[in-house]
């Protein structure tokens, strides 16, 4: 396939960005597409000029490094992939891509189509765990958990903390990942004791770095693990709940 | 050199005890003084650095990562096991400790496995207790699925994601410690050496990736959990930033590396589509459970599978090993694959897949059932190739995917430089010369979360009421003019070819001789080809961009820099051990039937190399394994 | 490492000032006060109806209205507590959505050069201009039929003639384009509103979540219809005095 792509090029946090263009003739259709990047880095390098930067480790949509705009949409066209999982046969022939960083305050862009995720590690500083000391556990049998929550807790668990929710919400708004963490641990009878302490300061955390949601729903949509939008009703009533009961009481939900 | 493991006295079940209470311990008011690095935050960095945290220690972490949150460990999916016996098959301690030694070829060593084993049982409980989400029964109580090698059930699982998740709780509760301040993280911060001096390891030297500063870090002690080296074949199944550097490092420092030629190849991977694939994905070993393998039996076969009689198919599994047929543990399964295909019998666009085919179980079960069961693999092949499984046979090669060679450590898990530990995939481990499937994890956190915080207290005790060597002292100056010389080693060269060249070269040649059939010629050749490709890529490697700055060529090519001398070291190791075992198979040693021939008599131990400067040859030091509980015998799959 | 800043460490403040301080809990604000303002759009659209029941019967109906309480309070009370709770319902709603836009403008980093939806609406897209229509709208409507305010109202406005006054706005005819344009503002902004609401209040559930798109849908057409129907109706000659 031959392509042309329409790169962000910026060289560090605080310096001026602009779009470039790179033609990429004689691509593989079954190349990814990171490995596409691969190729044009490559021929980058050898004609002198610095290859773009950008993120990928496990390149099977799981780490959540990758993740990139492109044409628009976060992680691409197809539908609960990562960009890593994206394959050029979805891509036409002579096509212009454009390809852009993560935008958000909260993502500050760090080089090319890098930008610094560091916030959602802030966010589960805040409280996104189960206080338990290592050791410390009963037997695990001791705790049953109705395999419908079980499979409900893996499907907000099951978010790689990529930012496409962040990147792709008008708002820039994290709440589908916000509610993604908080829904793994409040479903979970392990997670009661914590519950409302945990979702009021993991909020106010996300709210310092991230716009608020106006239930768009384009998140969900870029997600590539499709998180549920539900999650994130399941956020919005555990806050409230958390500032209107009674701390003291917190036992009894 | 003397190697002393350290294995405690006493009866395989008391050793722990023993050695646990032999410890001396470190007062909680104590703690607080002393300062631990912590290198790699993947299951178990993350596991011991938050471990450390709650006891009370001053942890730093360091990953070149991002954030803790996306450590190779995060891909793996099939699970992880313990002898919990929920399911009253007859699990126990002692028979997931047997499985090990057998299954690794009785090349690991007894303790530190029984160990492995009993503390199994212990991981569960924290993660689940920690929001763990692993699958459930009905009645809400936790679920198993079998894994290769063992006829128990005992594999804990949370979908195809365990390592995500469990790596996930490893990741927050570290965050709990970060928040609480017993841990300061320090991402994208790369190790680049180890400093040495008192004859022990007194910090590390690190490079920041955003702003290319070298840095300096002194502690009490120093742990690399750092994971495997896979990656030196180029095409693995390990995540692309996985790299050997730190444990390389600690190599050249003065620890030893054990077995470094014990490479496992994963069978059931998706080949290589094309010349610029970066790296191979795995499906998990589950499918052989349903699906079954075949080749054409014609030479050079150019119609499409459906086309192909069921006589012109030659299901060689089923023929060659009718009693476990395809369900063969993993070495056995790889090699045979490649037999076919190195017959001229590969199908695909590059002849090199054998084919796993569900047809018949689709036939039988209804497609419904497969879906269900293996639903979101189908679709990750689908999403790769663009075949759809349902319909046309999948392809399947083997491929790199775990070593179990590693750095040299004892029964407390340090290395033989004093302070340095090491844990996870990045040391020489329990599994001999194979790993069992859902092994990986299990040790990971068994090390991180229950090992290792408790055998460090032995070394910390020693040394309290000391500080940590200030950074100001000449040995960290010392280590620093090195690193910086050789990051301007790289940067200088301005050559003519890309990192990702070599990188692809090199593979090719330890892919070639040091992969799945390895010879003594082989791999003397290799021996004479990795340093003349080494010279080569110093020469001609080409660099743009500046050290100041995130540059990721930079930092591949520092990685692959110290995989050229690791693939000679692992050459070596490969050609000094005259027997066949575990996934280190030499086609001069087999039965008359071409399967692997141990030899017991002469190998039965763990081969540990130490540096001796560059130029000069390493030197073995030889580690016998003693089996006082076992009895070595031969694994037979007819 | 990372140039991300820790966050920075917050005052707390009594509790309703607290909950209002996060964005949280501004929607929920914003959700109750609109389901206020829904139930008011909805009553008033269905005593409009009366409108087709001749003069008399509007009159008797905007009577009823200052009797409502009947003789337990003193006539034309309860009315002014529903407005007041309506005017304070408006000014919450209306805070909260002007403070979320600024922190959410605030959290953008920069444009896209290339942009494809996949899920927003062209209603959720435009809740402030909507919004803002529907305030303007307001505003004007006030002037028109409750205080009588030349230009707006018109020179025959009579204070209580409802019909009459009614009849007279809607014959001009840019008078009648502006109501049916802003309506239509109003039917956008409720149809994201009234689906939106379930989620900022945290209300899911499997049984339900499929209806909540098709309750919006439906609120949104019948409000429209019938609020468009007036001065269509009037336009057209249907109502005439
Ligand atoms: C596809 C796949 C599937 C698998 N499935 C299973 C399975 O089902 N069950 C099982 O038991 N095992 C499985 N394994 C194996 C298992 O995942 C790994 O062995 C294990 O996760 C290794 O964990 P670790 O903590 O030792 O290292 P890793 O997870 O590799 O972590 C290494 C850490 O070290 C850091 N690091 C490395 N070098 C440096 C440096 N120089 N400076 C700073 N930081 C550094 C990295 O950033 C990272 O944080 C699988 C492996 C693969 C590839
Ligand atoms: C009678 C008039 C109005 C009604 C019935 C109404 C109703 C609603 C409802 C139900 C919501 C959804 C709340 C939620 O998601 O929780 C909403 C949101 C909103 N309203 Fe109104 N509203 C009215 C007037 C106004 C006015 C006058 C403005 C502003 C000028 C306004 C601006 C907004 C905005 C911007 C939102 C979106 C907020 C967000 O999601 O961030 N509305 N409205
Ligand atoms: C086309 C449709 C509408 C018609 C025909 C209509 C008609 C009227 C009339 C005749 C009055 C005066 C009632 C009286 O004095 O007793 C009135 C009052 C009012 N209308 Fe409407 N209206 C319409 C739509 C709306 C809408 C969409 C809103 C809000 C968004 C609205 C808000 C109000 C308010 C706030 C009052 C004042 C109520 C009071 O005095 O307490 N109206 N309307
Ligand atoms: S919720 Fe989805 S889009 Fe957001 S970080 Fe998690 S996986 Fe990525
Ligand atoms: S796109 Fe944004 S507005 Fe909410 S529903 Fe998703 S966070
Ligand atoms: S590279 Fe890991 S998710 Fe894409």
């Amino acid at each position: 396939m031959d392509l042309t792509l329409r790169v962000w090029r910026q060289e560090g946090p605080d310096r001026p960005g602009a779009f470039e263009e790179y033609p990429a003739p004689g691509i593989s259709s079954d190349a990814s597409f990171v490995e596409m990047l691969d190729i044009v880095n490559d021929r980058l390098t050898l004609e002198g000029r610095e290859p773009i930067a950008f993120e990928h480790d496990c390149r099977e949509g799981i780490c959540g490094s990758c993740g990139v705009m492109i044409n628009g949409r976060a992680h691409g066209p197809q539908k609960g992939t990562a960009t890593c999982q994206l394959h050029m046969r979805k891509f036409a022939d002579g096509e212009v891509i454009t390809v852009e960083p993560w935008r958000a305050a909260g993502f500050p862009i760090l080089k090319d189509l890098v930008v610094d995720r560091t916030a959602f590690d802030r966010i589960i500083e805040a409280g996104g765990y189960i206080m338990v000391d290592t050791g410390s556990a009963p037997d695990a049998n001791l705790i049953p958990v109705p395999q419908e929550a079980a499979e409900a807790v893996m499907d907000a668990a099951a978010c790689i903390g990529c930012g496409a929710c962040v990147a792709a919400c008008p708002n820039s708004a994290a709440q589908l990942f916000t509610a993604a963490k908080v829904a793994h641990l409040n479903l979970l009878p392990q997670g009661q004791p914590e519950r409302f302490t945990r979702v009021e300061s993991m909020v106010e955390t996300m709210e310092s770095f991230f716009g608020s949601c106006s239930n768009h729903g384009e998140c969900e949509q870029a997600c590539p693990k499709s998180i549920s939008l539900d999650f994130i009703a399941l956020l919005n009533r555990d806050y409230i709940r958390a500032k209107w009961r009674n701390p003291r009481l917190a036992a009894r939900h | 050199m003397q190697l002393d493991a350290k294995t405690p006295e006493g009866s395989l079940g008391e050793k722990w005890d023993n050695h646990r209470f032999s410890i001396p311990l470190v007062a909680p008011p104590n703690r607080r003084k002393f300062q631990v690095i912590v290198v790699g935050t993947g299951l178990a960095g993350a596991a011991a650095a938050a471990t450390l945290g709650e006891l009370g220690y001053n942890v730093k972490t360091f990953t070149y990562h991002d954030s803790n949150r996306r450590a190779h460990s995060i891909a793996a999916q099939g699970g992880i096991n313990a002898s919990k016996n929920y399911r009253n098959d007859g699990d126990s301690d002692y028979r997931l400790f047997y499985d090990t030694i057998k299954g690794g070829d009785y090349r690991s060593r007894e303790a530190n496995v029984y160990r492995l084993a009993q503390v199994s049982g212990e991981i569960i409980d924290q993660a689940t207790a920690q929001g763990v989400p692993f699958g459930r029964e009905y009645g809400g109580l936790l679920a198993n699925r079998s894994f290769g090698g063992v006829q128990v059930s005992r594999t804990f699982y949370a979908r195809g994601q365990t390592g995500q998740q469990l790596l996930l709780g490893a990741y927050q509760a570290l965050a709990r410690q970060i928040e609480a301040g017993t841990v300061t993280p320090f991402n994208r911060c790369e190790m680049l050496d180890l400093v040495v001096a008192d004859g022990r390891a007194v910090g590390i030297v690190v490079r920041d990736l955003l702003t290319g500063e070298i840095g300096t870090h002194s502690a009490h002690a120093v742990v690399l959990a750092t994971g495997g080296y896979s990656n030196v074949y180029f095409l693995s199944t390990n995540a692309k930033a996985s790299n050997a550097t730190a444990i390389w490092r600690a190599y050249r420092r003065g620890a030893l590396f054990a077995n470094p030629c014990f490479t496992q190849i994963h069978p059931t991977c998706i080949p290589q589509a094309d010349e610029f694939q970066s790296k191979l994905t795995l499906m998990s070993e589950s499918l052989r459970n349903d699906g079954r393998i075949w080749v054409p039996v014609q030479f050079d076969e150019t119609r499409p599978a459906g086309q192909i009689p069921e006589d012109e198919r030659d299901y060689y599994l089923e023929r060659r090993y009718p009693a476990f047929g395809n369900l063969v543990p993993r070495d056995v399964a790889s090699r045979a694959a490649k037999k076919e295909v190195d017959a001229g019998k590969g199908m695909g666009p590059m002849r090199n897949g054998v084919y796993l085919d569900f047809a018949d179980a689709i036939g039988r079960l209804g497609r419904d059932t497969i879906e269900a069961r293996y639903g979101n693999l189908f679709e990750m092949y689908e999403r790769i190739t663009g075949e759809d499984p349902y319909e046309v046979p999948m392809r399947i090669y083997p491929a790199p995917h775990y070593t179990m060679g590693g750095l040299w450590v004892d029964y407390d898990l340090m290395t033989t430089i004093p302070g340095l530990y090491t844990i996870g995939e990045a040391n020489f481990s329990d599994h001999g010369a194979n790993r069992l499937g859902a092994s990986a994890l299990m040790q990971g956190l068994a090390d991180g979360y229950f090992i290792l915080p408790n055998t460090i207290a032995a070394y910390l005790s020693e040394h309290l009421g000391t500080d940590p060597m200030p950074t100001d002292h000449p040995a960290f100056a010392a280590v620093v003019s090195e690193v910086e010389d050789r990051v301007q080693r790289l940067l200088s060269a301005n050559g003519s070819r890309t990192v990702d060249w070599f990188h692809r070269e090199l593979g090719k040649i330890v892919w070639e001789h040091c992969g799945m059939a390895r010879s003594a010629v082989g791999l003397e050749k290799a021996l004479v080809e990795i340093p003349v490709l080494e010279e080569e890529f110093f020469a001609d490697v080409k660099i743009v961009g500046e050290g100041d700055s995130l540059n990721q060529t930079l930092e591949k090519a520092g990685r692959v820099a110290d995989y050229f001398q690791l693939a000679e070291l692992m050459c070596r190791d490969a050609v000094q051990r005259e027997e066949s075992c575990g996934g280190h198979f030499r086609v001069e040693y087999t039965t008359a039937e071409g399967e692997a021939k141990r030899n017991d008599d002469e190998f039965a131990f763990v081969a540990a190399w130490q540096f001796e400067g560059d130029g000069a040859e390493p030197c073995l030091v030889e580690e016998p394994l003693e089996f006082e509980n076992v009895e070595l015998k031969t694994r037979s799959y007819k | 490492m990372t140039i991300t800043k820790d966050a920075p460490a917050r005052r707390r403040y009594p509790w309703p000032i607290e909950f209002y301080r996060s964005a949280v809990g501004k929607k929920w604000v914003m959700a109750v006060t609109g389901i206020a303002l829904l139930g008011y759009i909805v009553a008033h659209m269905l005593g409009n109806l009366k409108v087709y029941f001749g003069p008399e019967e509007i009159k008797q109906y905007g009577e009823a209205l200052r009797d409502l309480g009947g003789d337990l309070v003193p006539r034309t009370n309860l009315l002014w507590i529903l407005r007041i709770g309506l005017l304070g319902a408006a000014l919450l709603h209306i805070h909260a959505a002007y403070s979320l836009t600024y922190t959410n403008w605030k959290a953008r980093g920069g444009r896209y050069r290339e942009r494809d939806y996949a899920a927003v609406t062209y209603a959720s897209r435009t809740m402030r201009l909507t919004g803002t229509v529907v305030l303007l709208f307001v505003l004007f409507h006030l002037a028109d039929f409750t205080w009588g305010v030349k230009p707006a109202a018109t020179s025959e406005f009579f204070r209580g003639d409802i019909y009459a006054n009614l009849v007279a706005s809607f014959e001009r005819l840019p008078v009648a384009v502006f109501y049916v344009i802003a309506n239509l503002a109003l039917g956008l902004h409720i149809y994201h509103g009234t689906w939106s609401l379930f989620q900022s209040l945290g209300w899911s559930h499997p049984r339900f979540n499929r209806w909540r798109r098709w309750l919006a849908a439906g609120l949104t057409l019948a409000v429209v219809a019938i609020n468009l129907s007036f001065p269509i109706a009037v336009q057209v000659g249907i109502l005439e005095i």
